[in-house]
């Protein structure tokens, strides 16, 4: 089998939690704002719903940047919830660089509600940073690959 | 019989790997194990063991079967080729050629499984006799000789040279391949060897271990044994006897969702994981004391029942260096035998 | 050992307790096995050396259903995962009876047997009443002297404290092993760049041959059943078909016990590729300490866990690539 050199189209996950950001992901297509589509969003009833494997399992089967937003610190539909995934991501993340992964594949953005123009220029970026990261080869799963 | 100077080592093996792919003891972070050779790789030929046994060559950790994918609304099954190549591992020790055996008793006998036919078929085995076995060996217990591995190539590290005897036609063929690096060398040296081996295996703790009582026909007298109840309480259930273990053959079959398509692959199985050998209405063996007696009774009793009274242990003593816990099937012999003495 | 052996007698003998755990002499000079002893008699056997690494807080799990209580035989470093394990509510206090047993660092066979010592007959340093620092090893290619300090385990080096955070009764001396820093080798990786961080852990991590014995002998490894071991879970346990599959578990095994990993160096010391898989732990460990202040698990029974615990001024997770 041949590989074709084709263009990098990264892929990408965003966990968003319910209440706030996935509210912001809505407002931004109503306001018809655009952010790319190599972003595909789960949608997680709270920040904290986010598991540590999730993310390794999105790198795993082959995304190239995961992302994560919430309710900001304060405003969490269960009161808390984004402080817990707070500490959580800041370890894992920490982890993820310790063990040579470029650190930018992974961020923790707090998007409410209506911040619509908020989430669409936070994905812009994300997507821009990705393509300048390149394929993830460090965390894939060759078996994904073929 | 042949010699070849042990400079001229890193010579054989560029020549063996030119036609063949070549497995031998590498370190790698400290730990010797049996990998592919390369110029880079830090060959280490002077230790007794390798922490993993090399039967990954014949009967890989983990290996593909095949793979299912989608190709609009058919499914394509594309089945994992067969080793095709001829493949050379190069200092296996008595002990694990005598594992191989072991394996070729479950593989080879019907149904047989090609993957390790196809293995077992395009591979050499070039054999090194134990320089310096140490405590924790027990080969003799299980008829190996340390000092005449019987392999297709048997070889001796012997001062500033290697001895090398082709023992089989594919042995003979290996050795014309190499021919050129060969000296012609007489048996003098290779006999007091032999002879050094030999003396220094009599002195070790372990060689002498009976195995009496431990046969086919011991089942039930084992089976009910009180004694697995005091002996597994160590066991920590990990897998490290297993998968250091020269002769353990057991497999599990899984299979692994790449989003676009399922790939079925095996890998090794131990009988001290609590999902052994699970089946639709649970598991049979409900307990770490059934789990823990299912790896010696399979070992010593089961196994022999099936093969003539073959043992399903060839005494490498991997186990005894590596377990956890520090228990080890030498320890199980010695409790039942102590038990044996006191009644 | 002595004192403890009479001790031991004398508890079960009179009832306080059911049975002993601690060490049964092996067959080698090296290794015994952690045992359970229940009549005066099979003490015989008991035995607390240099090789007794073994950390026994794990088996006070199932010696807590037992009827009766189990007197324990724990080390100063067992008893932070004892009361990290009293944390949890995964052992009984009233159930165990805690011998806190002095500890002059423990050793590893490994080490010794680098240092090129094979064929060992006997070891004579070992013992813990023993001042030596140098263990004399007798083996069949003859005599070998190995000093005591270049055969411990690498947590002994650098040691916690010989303090007993939790006991009964405290019986033998313990000598002071810390020679080096805890955080050391992290911080050695974390100025690496990120390809040679990448380089050293594909090394270490490719030897895994995901025997579980790290997850087995951890303390804080107590669920009942892993999620590695789950048949639901497509990559479960066994593979090891892809680099990438070790790494996932041993980040995520860390990740489950941050917090919570009182740092006893078990998995370490079990690993039969001797992975450096403390170096995971600690990891968590440091930036637990940096950034939610200085931590260690199982120093008390009542504390809250960083994890689950938090504040409002915690830092953000973009930190991780602002610190450099």
């Amino acid at each position: 089998m041949s590989i074709e050199k084709k263009e990098f189209k990264p892929k990408i996950v965003a966990f968003c939690c319910n209440w706030c950001s996935y509210a912001g992901a809505d407002l931004a297509g109503s306001s018809r704002l655009s952010y790319p589509a190599d972003v595909k969003i789960i949608r997680v009833p709270c920040s904290c719903r986010v598991n540590p494997m999730f993310i390794l399992r999105a790198f795993e089967k082959g995304a190239d940047g995961v992302i994560m937003c919430g309710c900001h610190p304060g405003d969490c539909h269960y009161s808390t919830g984004n402080y817990y995934a707070r500490r959580r991501m800041t370890l894992l993340f920490s982890m993820l660089d310790y063990i040579g992964v470029e650190n930018g594949r992974t961020r923790v953005e707090w998007v409410s509600a209506a911040e619509g123009v908020k989430f669409s220029d936070t994905m812009n970026s994300f997507v821009e940073k990705i393509y300048s990261l390149g394929e993830n080869v460090r965390l894939g799963d060759l078996r994904c690959r073929s | 019989m042949y010699k070849i100077a042990k400079e001229n080592l890193s010579a054989l093996f560029r020549l063996i790997a030119e036609s063949s792919e070549l497995y031998l003891p590498v370190k790698t972070a400290g730990q010797v194990n049996f990998a592919a050779w390369s110029e880079e790789a830090e060959v280490a030929l002077d230790i007794l063991k390798s922490v993993k046994s090399p039967k990954d060559a014949f009967f890989p950790q983990s290996e593909g079967l095949y793979t299912v994918k989608r190709e609009g609304k058919k499914m394509k099954v594309e089945p994992e080729e067969l080793k095709n190549k001829d493949f050379v591992v190069f200092g296996m020790k008595a002990c694990d050629v005598k594992g191989l055996e072991v394996l070729d008793n479950v593989f080879l006998a019907d149904p047989i499984d090609t993957f390790y036919a196809a293995r077992r078929e395009h591979g050499t085995v070039v054999a090194l006799a134990c320089h310096e076995p140490e405590e924790s060996c027990f080969c003799k217990v299980f008829g190996v000789d340390a000092a005449n591995p019987a392999a297709d190539v048997a070889a001796w590290m012997i001062g500033e040279d290697l001895y090398w005897n082709a023992l089989t036609e594919k042995g003979e063929a290996l050795t014309e391949k190499v021919k050129a690096l060969l000296t012609d060398a007489d048996e003098t040296a290779v006999e007091a060897e032999k002879e050094a081996i030999h003396n220094i295996v009599e002195k070790l703790p372990y060689m002498n271990l009976s195995l009496e009582g431990w046969n086919g026909d011991a089942l039930s007298e084992k089976f009910d044994d009180k004694l697995w109840e005091e002996l597994y309480k160590p066991c920590l259930a990990c897998g490290t006897c297993t998968f250091v273990c020269p002769t353990c053959q057991c497999y599990d079959i899984k299979d692994y969702d790449t989003g676009n398509s399922v790939s079925r692959y095996r890998c090794w199985d131990s009988c001290m994981y609590s999902d052994f050998t699970m089946m639709a209405h649970g598991n049979n063996r409900t307990s770490q004391m059934q789990r823990f007696r299912q790896r010696f009774m399979h070992k010593l009793v089961y196994y022999p029942a099936n093969n003539d009274g073959m043992y399903s242990c060839v005494g490498c003593g991997r186990c005894v260096e590596k377990c956890p816990a520090s228990l080890n099937i030498v320890k199980v012999i010695k409790a039942f035998q102590k038990q044996g003495g006191e009644k | 050992m002595q004192e403890l052996i009479n001790r031991a007698k004398e508890l079960l003998e009179n009832g306080t307790v059911a049975r002993v755990l601690g060490w049964k002499a092996g067959d080698l000079p090296y290794n015994p096995e952690p045992a359970y002893f229940e009549s005066a008699e099979s003490l015989k056997d008991f035995v607390y050396n240099g090789f007794c690494g073994a950390n026994l807080s794990k088996y006070m799990i199932e010696a807590s259903k037992l009827e009766g209580k189990t007197l324990v035989c724990l080390k100063p470093c067992d008893t932070y995962s004892f009361n990290q394990l009293i944390k949890e509510h995964r052992v009984d206090r009233e159930k165990a009876y805690i011998i806190g047993v002095g500890c002059k660092g423990k050793l590893d066979i490994e080490k010794i047997r680098n240092q090129g010592v094979k064929g060992i007959e006997s070891i004579q340093g070992a013992e813990i009443t023993d001042a030596a620092d140098e263990l004399k090893i007798q083996t069949i290619y003859g005599e070998k002297t190995v000093a005591y300090a270049d055969a411990m385990l690498e947590r002994c080096h650098v040691c916690k404290g010989k303090e007993h955070k939790i006991f009964d009764e405290e019986i033998g001396e313990s000598k002071e092993t810390k020679d080096g820093e805890r955080f050391d080798e992290v911080s050695r990786i974390e100025k690496m760049s990120p390809a040679e961080k990448f380089a050293f852990f594909q090394k270490e991590l490719s030897k895994c041959i995901r025997c579980n014995a790290c997850r087995n002998v951890c303390p804080a490894c107590s669920c009942r059943k892993c999620v590695f071991d789950s048949n639901k879970f497509d990559s479960s346990q066994k593979a090891n078909v892809d680099s990438f599959e070790e790494k996932m578990f041993h980040i995520i095994r860390a990740f489950h016990v941050a917090g919570r990993c009182t740092d006893c160096g078990e998995c370490s010391r079990v690993c039969p590729q001797g992975i450096p898989l403390h170096l995971f732990n600690r990891k968590f460990i440091k930036d637990i300490d940096e950034l939610y202040g200085e931590y260690q698990a199982g120093d008390d029974t009542d504390s809250k866990a960083p994890l689950t615990n938090y504040t409002f001024e915690d830092a953000e997770p973009s930190i991780v690539g602002k610190r450099g």
